[in-house]
């Protein structure tokens, strides 16, 4: 044997097709996570590899190659300040995946590819762990995998990919094994330190003009619940975040505030039991509806009635939780809880101010003036507005008497300020307001685009009393939801508005199936094993006995596998389907072929034994016999056609 | 690609036209044929007087090829069936005298009466196909066939031939008593020997030489080269048999079965083409453990049975 004969074989065009396809799907899903110039760069080199193909002109040779690969890093590196981490890893290996691509001429330089591929599907849970990257992962994997199966030698693309989902399908009862059995570990599968939790929108601890109407346009979702009965009204449904309670004359911080593993209230009333789950926020308000008892193991309950986590939500949580709407909180609040709920800043919005003065002084009881101060913001006719106008130093002021527009922070702000200078104790409450039930699976799903500001007013003898003075101006965003409430305006995020009844029907099976995702894939937690593997009879906190039962099933697995593929000859075709049939069907009529009987004996000898079948049965044979064993040639399939028709009509008499 | 002739039809004609000599023998005609076609050598084994010598006499004049009969007698030497040199006095030197080895067809007839060095001396010719004495080789004719004849070796004053050279034959045959009509037609009817010196040669040497390329391009696909296989191995892991078919032995058994397809018209062999040949091509070569229990055929016909075709 010559040396050249050890070199892998050349690639055709066809494979480098193939191969572009393989890494195209890999990376489709992945493009949106990648600095844009990135994804360019990416997008450029498949196309490189397919005009290479297409028109048969040499490869880019190796010192471009390197330049190239130089370039890429030198630039990945400027871009993220650093080479490793999670970011600019899956960055590096995009660009290298193409240029891989670019390179590959042998069939070991494919595998290498295809290989490449399998690691870079695996590198996108780092990114996403959703339905949709799953998906897009399985079309990836069974592309990668039929690409192998072609380097290998399976010719056409129909079998290749048949191959490539039969063995996907294969490795299914492993999979279900390992997920299910595998210990776990607290905390997501994926989760990465550092990076892995930047940047998420939501609530923060401060709110100044803007800040709510922003999040506002953010069709993100926040979190689902389920109620296990009917779910409370529009109306009730409160979600409390961040209590803010300090004011510099634009911005409302929050208030100091204790925590404590018991309520700093008791409940009665009504009571409506929930299962939550919450999207990480990096933050550690919980979000639970007003007023809570509750939540995850170690939540903490705060002395302004927030349900808190002990750490920053940095992965989805689950955890139930109940809520007692009428229940009352407040009702013994300390004298610098009230003073903090008074303080204004010295001077500024003096309108504002002399309003809650005259308030003070025509009515004694402080309810009687939020009463009136209330009627004040209805006669005003302030409009709700997503786009209201800028503000200047007196923002209470010029959104009250001059501009009268504006979104729920403006109202909240604006009544607090009031309320306070009126001498009756106020503070803000943010959070999210309504959430949209949807109908497939009946959960109440709460997105950025329901945020919300509303104000609590501490009233002697009732406690702290939630007051939303944006419903006074605009009753429909209580009722409704901001899509109604703002319907005329163009800048809510798509997936919320109600123009298309169709998009809004597919909206809500998707995010049905997406919550069956997250609830059941993605919250297969330590927990749930546990309770999984005590329905068992197994005890999950010995490794050892889970390790063997692992092994166990997936040796019964791959030997159940392998009796299945090795019960049948290995090259099985559709020609030895047809000529199994016709000794099936001559067996069943008495005629049973001997193992060692080659195909014309055996038709001669059914011919003999039934006559009158005589014919077909040696057409059949010689049929079989030619294209078994004969020389392929041009009409082959149409004879491997009459084959199968005769054996059929054969079957049907 | 051009178009192969035909030669089904001729050799059709040609078994026909010795089965009217030798009668009722189909089978045993057209292995003789098969051996003729794959270019391999016939032994045939059995009790005189079925006609060995007639069959290699019919074979020699439908063919119409130049025909030689040695008689192996216990006091052949090896000289008397190669040739030798001769001084020749006019010339001043030795002159060859090919011995009767150099025709188309020969007929070694009673094989297993000639002592083993005579014997191999044969044997290595229908190997070679040529013949070397002091320093010069000749060349043997083609075609070059060689019909061995041996009787049963329970007989009195006979070497029997040993396994190797046994595998120098491709297939063995025996002819066997006639049947009934065979016999009576036999009994009754002329002489076979002056029916056969008036019939003419069926094809010419040519002819054959290009039969015998056709049978070497008949189509064999990996399917069959499976059972092939499949069929070989079993004979080499059979507990009962000692030692089974050699590479050589393979080669001869899909050389005979293509030839076998070729007299069957087909252009491609199929596992019948294979099972058709397949005890004549094992059947000498294949040796029991316990020696006595199991013949050969017995052996051979077993393998068959098992093997399964898939």
């Amino acid at each position: 044997m010559s040396k050249r004969a050890h070199r892998s074989p050349l690639l055709t065009a066809r494979d480098g097709m193939w191969l572009v396809l393989t890494v195209a799907t890999t990376l489709a899903p992945h493009l949106g996570n990648l600095p844009i110039w990135l994804a360019g760069v990416a997008t450029l080199l498949l196309a490189a590899r397919l005009f290479v193909d297409l028109h048969r002109i040499p490869a880019p040779g190796k010192i471009l190659l390197t330049t190239m690969a130089v370039a890429i890093t030198v630039l990945t590196g400027v871009h993220f300040g650093e080479l490793f981490g999670r970011a600019p890893g899956l960055a590096l290996l995009t660009a290298f995946l193409g240029l891989k691509l670019l390179e590959a001429r042998t069939r070991r330089d494919g595998l290498a590819v295809v290989l490449l591929c399998f690691f870079m599907q695996l590198g996108q849970f780092l990114q996403s762990q959703t339905m949709n990257t799953a998906v897009f992962t399985m079309i990836g994997v069974i592309m990668a995998t039929s690409t192998l199966a072609r380097l290998h030698g399976v010719a056409n693309a129909k079998g290749s990919i048949r191959l490539a989902i039969l063995l996907a399908l294969q490795g299914v009862p492993l999979m279900l094994v390992l997920f299910l059995l595998f210990p776990r570990i607290q905390g997501p599968l994926w989760g990465l330190p550092g990076d892995a939790f930047a940047a998420t929108t939501g609530l923060s601890g401060s709110m100044q003009p803007g800040s709510i109407s922003n999040l506002v346009r953010s069709g993100e979702i926040v979190f689902r619940a389920e109620f296990s009965g009917e779910a409370p009204s529009p109306r009730l449904r409160y979600w409390r975040g961040p209590v803010l309670s300090k004011f510099d004359g634009r911005t409302w911080t929050q208030s100091n505030h204790r925590e404590a593993k018991t309520p700093f209230y008791r409940v009665s009333g009504t009571a409506y039991s929930y299962t939550m789950t919450l999207e990480p926020n990096g933050q550690r308000w919980l979000l639970a509806l007003e007023v809570p008892i509750g939540g995850p193991d170690q939540a903490r309950y705060s002395s302004d009635y927030q349900l808190l986590s002990e750490r920053p939500v940095t992965s989805r949580i689950r955890y139930s939780a109940r809520a007692y709407p009428e229940a009352r909180t407040g009702a013994e609040a300390t004298e610098d809880i009230l003073q903090e709920a008074l303080a204004l800043p010295d001077s500024d919005n003096p309108r504002a101010r002399r309003l809650g003065q005259n308030l003070r002084q025509r009515h004694d009881a402080p309810r009687m003036r939020i009463t009136a101060l209330l009627e004040q913001f209805r006669e005003s006719a302030l409009i709700y507005t997503l786009n209201p106008p800028l503000l200047g130093n007196n923002p209470v002021d010029e959104f009250l008497f001059d501009t009268r527009r504006g979104f729920c922070e403006h109202f909240a702000s604006a009544f607090v300020f009031i309320a306070r200078a009126a001498g009756v104790p106020a503070r803000i409450v943010t959070g999210y307001q309504g959430g949209e039930q949807n109908p497939v699976d009946h959960s109440i799903v709460v997105r950025q685009s329901d945020a919300h500001a509303w104000a609590e007013v501490w009233l002697k003898g009732h406690g702290w009393v939630r007051v939303d003075p944006t419903a006074e101006s605009s009753p429909s965003r209580i009722d409704d939801g901001i899509r109604t409430a703002l319907a005329g305006e163009v800048d809510l995020p798509f997936v919320i508005r109600a123009d298309f009844d169709w998009l809004q029907a597919a909206r809500y099976r998707w995010e049905a199936a997406n919550n069956a995702w997250n609830q059941w894939v993605l919250g297969y937690d330590p927990r749930r094993q546990r309770l999984l593997l005590n329905l068992l009879g197994l005890d999950s906190t010995d490794w050892r006995q889970l390790t063997f039962v692992i092994f166990l099933l997936s040796l019964l697995i791959v030997a159940t596998l392998m009796r299945w593929v090795y019960a049948r000859p290995s090259d099985c075709d559709e020609l030895d389907r047809s000529w199994r049939k016709l000794c099936a069907i001559l067996a069943r009529a008495g005629v049973e072929r001997m193992h060692n009987e080659g195909p014309l004996d055996f038709s001669r000898r059914a011919a003999t034994l039934r006559p009158d079948l005589a014919n077909q049965l040696e057409q059949i044979g010689s049929l079989y016999a030619f294209l078994r064993y004969g020389l392929r040639g041009p009409d082959d399939l149409q004879k491997r056609t009459t084959l199968k028709k005769l054996v059929d009509e054969l079957g049907k008499q | 690609m051009p178009q192969e002739p035909r030669f089904q039809p001729a050799l059709g004609t040609l078994l026909s036209a010795a089965e009217e000599i030798i009668l009722g023998k189909r089978h045993t005609l057209k292995l003789a044929l098969t051996a003729v076609l794959a270019r391999g050598h016939l032994l045939i084994e059995d009790i005189p007087g079925v006609g060995k010598t007639t069959l290699a006499h019919t074979f020699a004049r439908l063919l119409g090829l130049r025909f030689q009969r040695i008689q192996f007698t216990s006091d052949l030497l090896p000289a008397d069936v190669l040739g030798m040199s001769i001084f020749d006095r006019e010339s001043g030197s030795f002159r060859f005298h090919p011995g009767p080895v150099f025709a188309q067809l020969i007929l070694a007839d009673e094989i297993n009466r000639a002592t083993p060095k005579t014997q191999s001396a044969l044997l290595e010719v229908l190997e070679e196909e040529q013949v070397t004495t002091e320093g010069t080789t000749h060349y043997l004719p083609d075609p070059f066939f060689v019909i061995a004849t041996q009787n049963p070796i329970t007989q009195i004053g006979t070497f029997p031939l040993p396994e190797s050279q046994l595998d120098r034959f491709l297939l063995r045959v025996s002819i066997g008593y006639p049947d009934q009509i065979a016999e009576r037609a036999l009994l009754l009817g002329e002489d076979r020997r002056s029916m056969l010196e008036r019939h003419p040669p069926v094809i010419d040497a040519e002819t054959l030489k290009g039969a015998q390329i056709a049978a070497g391009r008949v189509h064999v696909s990996d399917r069959l080269a499976d059972y092939l296989q499949a069929l070989i191995r079993a004979t080499r892991d059979d507990p009962e048999i000692l030692i089974g078919l050699s590479p050589r032995a393979g080669l001869g058994l899909l050389s005979a079965a293509k030839a076998w397809a070729l007299l069957e018209g087909r252009e491609m062999v199929l596992p019948e083409d294979v099972q058709a040949v397949f005890p004549n091509v094992a059947a000498h070569r294949l040796i029991a453990r316990d020696g006595t229990r199991h013949s050969g055929s017995a052996l051979a016909q077993r393998v068959l049975t098992e093997v399964a075709i898939c």
